[in-house]
C-alpha cells in the first residue's frame, strides 16, 4: 500500500514563505515541514527557487543583498527571523554543505576543530581530539585520513574534501543539515560515499538536499518536493513521486518532458 | 502526450509499444485460426499456427531486450516507468496466450477424421469472446485507455461462464456417448486453455490500468470463477 506521510517530531517547519530579490519574487507561499526521520529533496529546473528556499532555512540570504523573506521558519518551534535570533548559533544549529567542496586552507584536523573551537564545545585538546574523530569517522572518512590529520585539506580528492565539509558542519553538532548539490562536482563513486553517509546520517539529524539529478532524489530522499517558478508543485512520499506524481508538472519534469 | 525533451526516448518508446502490438495481433491471429483448423479438421492451417509461435517468442525476447536496454540507458520515471514494466509483463502474458493457441491447433490433428461431435459447436464462439478480451487488452495498452482496460476485466466472466457450460455439456455428453471420450477430452483440455486465455486477458487490462493511471483495479470478486 501507499505510504502515508506520517507526521515525525517536527525539526523545522517553514509556513507561507515568500522570498524577495528586490522587486522580483523568487519564492511564493511556500509551507513545508522537515523532521529527523526522513530525508527530504528539492528537486526543479534552474530558477525553480529550491536553493533560495533551502537558503532561508539557516539565513544564507541574509547575506544577498535586496533579499526579504516573509512567512514563519521555525527550528523546535522558535521563528529563525526573529530580532533575538543569534545567526551564528543558527548556522551552526542548522549546517550548509555546498555544491563545490569548500575546506578551509587549513590542515585537516583544524578543518573539523574550527567550528568547535569558535563556538566553545570544547575545553581541553582532549576533548577536541575526541571531536575531530568522531565527526570524521560519522563523515565516514576518518580511515582514509587518520594518519595525515596535519595535511592540508585541500589536499584531499574531490569527494574526500566534500565529506570533510560534512565532517566539519557535523563537528559543531547540529540539528539539522542542508546541502546544496552536495555531489555536482563529484565522481560517481564519491558521489556514492556521500549518499552513503546522508543514510547513515538520517535519524542523527534532519537533511535537506538539493539536487538536479533525480535518480539521486530517488535514491537518498524519502520525501520529495518538486519546485517550480518558486512555488511548491508538490510534495509527498519520493517512491509516489517517481511512479506516480499526482501533478502534471511533475510528471512532465521527472520523465523528461519538461518544456 | 507531450514529447520527451531527448527524441530518442520517444522513439524508444514507440519502438516498444510497436513491438507489443504486432505481437499480440499474432497472438490472436493464432487463437483465430486455430479455432478455424480445430472447426475445419484443416491440418496444415493448424501446423502453421504451431510453427508461427516461433516469431511470438522471437518477439518477447525482442521487446525484453529493449525493456532492459531502456531501464538501463533512459533510468524512466512515473508513467514512463509504468509503461515500460507493463511492456514486459504484457509480453510474457502475450507469450502464454500464444502456447494456449498453439495447444488448440496441436490438438487438431489428434481429434482426427472423426465425425464432429455437437458440444464443439460453442468453442468458436467462446474463443470469440476471449480473442476479444486480448485485442481489447492490447487496444487498451496502445491507447493507454483505462475504460476499456476496465471493460475487459468485467468480461472475464462471460468466458468462465462458457467454460462451466461447455463443462457441463461435455460431461453429459460424455456419459451419454462413452464412445467419443477420448474426443471430449481433447475438447475439454480446449475448452480450459480458451478460459485461461480469457483470465490472461484478464490480467493484462489490469497491468494496463496500473500503466495508464498509476492504481490498482479493486479486488474483484472471485465469486464468478470456473467450477473446475
Amino acid at each position: 500500500m501507499t505510504e502515508q506521510l506520517t507526521p515525525a517530531p517536527l525539526k523545522m517547519a517553514a509556513r507561507n514563505v515568500n522570498v524577495f530579490y528586490g522587486e522580483k519574487q523568487a519564492i511564493k507561499n511556500v509551507s513545508i515541514d522537515i523532521d529527523n526521520d526522513h530525508v527530504i529533496a528539492f528537486i526543479g529546473p534552474s530558477g525553480c527557487g529550491k536553493s533560495t528556499f533551502l537558503r532561508t532555512l539557516n539565513r544564507m540570504n541574509d547575506t544577498v543583498a535586496g533579499a526579504r523573506v516573509e512567512g514563519d521558519i521555525t527550528l523546535d518551534g522558535e521563528n529563525i527571523y526573529d530580532p533575538s535570533m543569534d545567526v551564528v548559533q543558527l548556522r551552526a544549529r542548522v549546517g550548509m554543505v555546498f555544491q563545490k567542496p569548500n575546506p578551509f586552507p587549513k590542515s585537516i584536523y583544524d578543518n573539523i576543530a574550527y567550528g568547535p573551537r569558535i563556538h566553545g564545545l570544547a575545553s581541553s585538546k582532549a576533548d577536541l581530539d575526541v571531536i575531530v574523530e568522531s565527526s570524521l569517522r560519522r563523515a565516514g572518512l576518518w580511515e582514509e585520513v587518520k594518519d595525515r590529520l596535519k595535511d592540508s585539506g585541500t589536499a584531499l580528492s574531490g569527494g574526500q574534501q566534500q565529506r570533510l565539509c560534512i565532517g566539519r558542519a557535523i563537528a559543531v553538532e547540529p540539528e539539522v543539515i542542508l546541502m546544496d548539490e552536495p555531489c555536482s562536482a563529484l565522481d560517481p563513486i564519491a558521489t556514492a560515499k556521500i549518499e552513503e553517509l546522508i543514510h547513515e546520517l538520517r535519524g542523527r539529524y534532519a537533511i535537506a538536499i538539493v539536487t538536479h539529478n533525480m535518480q539521486q532524489a530517488a535514491r537518498v530522499s524519502q520525501r520529495t518536493a518538486f519546485f517550480h517558478l518558486g512555488t511548491l508543485v508538490e510534495y509527498g512520499v519520493t517512491s509516489e513521486i517517481f511512479t506516480n506524481p499526482r501533478e502534471d508538472r511533475t510528471k512532465d519534469y521527472i520523465t523528461g518532458r519538461y518544456g | 502526450m507531450v514529447e520527451h525533451t531527448i527524441k530518442a526516448f520517444d522513439e524508444e518508446i514507440n519502438r516498444l509499444r510497436g513491438l507489443v502490438a504486432e505481437m499480440g495481433g499474432r497472438v490472436e491471429t493464432a487463437l483465430e485460426e486455430a479455432m478455424t483448423a480445430l472447426v475445419e479438421r484443416d491440418y496444415e492451417k493448424a501446423q502453421r499456427v504451431i510453427a508461427g509461435d516461433q516469431q511470438v517468442d522471437a518477439l518477447e525476447a525482442e521487446v525484453e531486450k529493449l525493456v532492459i536496454q531502456t531501464l538501463a540507458l533512459r533510468a524512466p520515471m512515473a508513467n514512463d516507468l509504468r509503461d515500460v514494466v507493463a511492456a514486459l509483463k504484457i509480453v510474457g502474458v502475450v507469450e502464454r496466450i500464444g502456447d494456449y493457441a498453439k495447444n488448440i491447433a496441436k490438438r487438431v490433428p489428434q481429434l482426427g477424421d472423426h465425425p464432429m461431435v455437437e458440444p464443439i459447436s460453442l468453442l468458436p464462439s467462446m474463443a470469440q469472446v476471449a480473442g476479444e478480451m486480448v485485442g481489447d487488452a492490447l487496444n487498451a495498452f496502445g491507447s493507454r485507455d483505462a475504460a476499456l482496460a476496465e471493460a475487459v476485466v468485467a468480461r472475464d466472466h462471460v468466458v468462465d461462464s462458457f467454460y462451466n457450460s461447455i463443462f457441463r455439456t461435455l460431461v453429459t455428453y460424455m456419459m451419454e456417448n462413452p464412445k467419443t471420450i477420448s474426443e471430449c477430452a481433447h475438447l475439454l483440455f480446449i475448452a480450459k486453455n480458451i478460459e485461461r486465455i480469457g483470465d490472461h486477458a484478464t490480467n493484462m487490462a489490469e497491468m494496463v490500468y496500473y500503466a495508464a493511471t498509476g492504481h490498482y483495479l479493486p479486488e474483484r470478486d472471485r465469486g464468478t470463477d470456473t467450477e473446475s
